[in-house]
């Protein structure tokens, strides 16, 4: 240490303390705080646990090479050689309707419950064992795969629209609920302080302060579940036999091994999300 | 005054206009998909009995726990897997797609339309695309589950990159910093902990798409869940439900804790 001193010069003796040098005596430049530290940390534990993952996974001694030769050869004949077969445009479009309307349906059901939720686990609207209580509900629904939610439901609705609505709320339901929450807790208190002064009850407070403050947030939260309740609907109808496009998909994939059609219907549903999310970001522009 | 109250007047007629048009929207929408309130909230009370009676694990499903917990634990991996290696493509990706490393303007165009592809195709028709050539194998839920995660990180990556790095990136292009000391000195350090909140929510979504896309291919916990509901075995069904409630749960607490201490 002593001979790095004299070549590199050395601060003040108060400067020198709050610098922190490396071995060869050179000034550390990068913050050494407990957010990078921890950060570090992470990606060092997410890379062993993807090398563990490769290393445990039973690959079943596939053919890597002949079964991603085979995978691009599906790619291309999905995606440059989509044709119709089985379905007319008419009856897939007629799907593809019921699959947005079992996605509103959800949205709607989900947003009104949740809206009502969100008030019993706002910090700042009510008290503490209620927001506890809510909140650890609401992570517990959350943590069912949605998937999951629309089977249970149909053991006892049996498989139809009326257990996919009902699982597909239930997700919906408890992620908004937790989204609602975080934008009302976000809201200025001296709107509610104000109000609460002047004597306003209950509901006054919620229907004059929180709603208006809290309502482009909402409603932009609102529209994007209504994003993923739609891509939602089309897995439920391949996966839990819930109807809509989802199943058309599910029937040229699994069952006919059909992958024109099987591409004909992805670009349907592609063309028909962007569409939504062009018109839900209308919407959220408009609300600002 | 008079403008105030026309203020309110004009709120009152909005939001009565936005119930109505709600109220509309839930009807027809109803009964296109032939679904009925009354029999969605009346399934609630049977649902809610079903699940007491039946989605109880007894002693037959808690002998196979050691199977669902080595399918959970394999289903776990292959989440944190999946987005780790989709992070890293994303994120060199996502650097053509960024407006400030200002590349070009055609690639930059290019990166965001196929980010909005991968993202916007089903994850279930990558499942089942993939079911052709690598069949009932653990490769097809990773691939089917990198695809949509590539696409999702790509465009959240952009935003974080253009949201965190501009001011930085100015500086150091103003001391000369070529373009591989601008992604090392000022981008990765400044977007990094944006990064890893997304890369920590994609592993807990990942973690329940990848159920759903074991139903479709039979692999996986999904594959596990889908066998016992089939058999009618529902205990040994809600155990895996519950394993799963329980893993995601952890997941989302440790990755709370952590989002707290990054970004604070």
């Amino acid at each position: 240490m002593t001979d790095m001193a004299a070549v590199r010069p050395l601060l003040p003796v108060e400067l020198e303390k709050a610098v922190s040098r490396s071995r060869s005596g050179k000034i550390r430049i990068a913050a050494k705080n407990k957010s990078r530290l921890a950060v570090n940390l992470l990606i060092a534990v997410l890379l062993i646990l993807t090398a563990a993952a490769f290393l445990t996974f039973d690959y079943q001694n596939i053919d890597f090479a002949e079964a991603v030769l085979e995978t691009l050869h599906n790619i291309k004949t999905v995606f440059l050689e989509p044709e119709l077969s089985r379905d007319t445009v008419g009856g897939v479009l007629y799907q593809l309707l019921v699959t947005f309307c079992l996605g509103t349906l959800s949205t709607i059901l989900g947003a009104v419950l949740a809206f009502f939720c969100s008030l019993l686990c706002a910090r700042n609207l009510a008290g503490p064992v209620s927001v506890n209580v809510v909140k650890s509900i609401i992570a517990v629904v959350r943590a069912v795969p949605t998937v999951l939610w629309v089977l249970i439901f149909a053991v006892s609705a049996g498989l139809g629209s009326v257990a996919a609505v009902v699982g597909l709320t239930f997700h919906s339901f408890a992620y908004l609920t937790k989204a609602y929450a975080e934008s009302i807790e976000e809201i200025d208190p001296g709107v509610i302080e104000a109000l609460k002064a002047n004597g306003a009850n209950y509901w006054q407070i919620v229907c004059q302060a929180v709603v208006p403050a809290a309502i482009t947030s909402m409603v932009a939260w609102t529209f994007m579940r209504f994003e993923i309740n739609f891509a939602n609907a089309v897995a439920m109808g391949a996966a839990a036999g819930a109807g809509g496009i989802g199943f058309n998909l599910f029937m040229a994939g699994s069952f006919y091994f059909d992958l024109h059609e099987m591409g004909m219907l992805t670009y349907i549903v592609v063309i028909a999300v962007v569409i939504l999310e062009a018109i839900s970001t209308k919407i959220k522009a408009k609300v600002k | 005054m008079e403008k105030n109250a026309d203020i309110f007047r004009r709120r009152k007629l909005i939001y009565t206009a936005v119930f109505l048009a709600v109220i509309v929207i839930f009807a027809a929408t109803s009964w296109v998909t032939e679904f009925s309130l009354v029999k969605g909230a009346a399934s609630f009370p049977d649902a809610a009995a079903w699940i007491a009676e039946n989605l109880i694990p007894d002693q037959e499903a808690l002998e196979r726990l050691p199977r669902i917990l080595d399918r959970l634990l394999e289903t776990a991996l292959l989440s944190v897997a999946v987005t780790v290696v989709a992070a890293v493509f994303a994120f060199f990706f996502s650097l053509l797609g960024s407006g400030i490393t200002r590349i070009n303007g055609v690639v930059k165009r290019l990166v965001r339309i196929v980010a909005a592809f991968f993202r916007n195709v089903p994850d279930v028709v990558w499942a089942m695309l993939l079911m052709f050539s690598f069949g009932q194998n653990i490769l097809t839920g990773f691939f089917a589950l990198f695809f949509t995660t590539f696409g999702l990180l790509t465009r959240a990556f952009i935003e974080t990159v253009d949201e965190v790095s501009a001011s930085c990136v100015e500086a150091l292009e103003a001391t000369g910093a070529n373009f591989i000391q601008l992604v090392f000195q000022g981008i990765i350090p400044s977007s990094l902990a944006g990064i890893t909140t997304w890369v920590l929510y994609m592993i807990e979504t990942n973690i329940r798409s990848s159920t759903l896309i074991g139903i479709l291919t039979a692999t996986g916990i999904g594959y596990l869940f889908d066998l016992y509901y089939k058999r009618l075995d529902f205990s040994s069904a809600s155990l895996v439900i519950l394993s799963i409630v329980v893993l995601v749960l952890v997941i989302e607490t440790a990755s709370n804790r952590i989002r707290k201490v990054v970004l604070s």
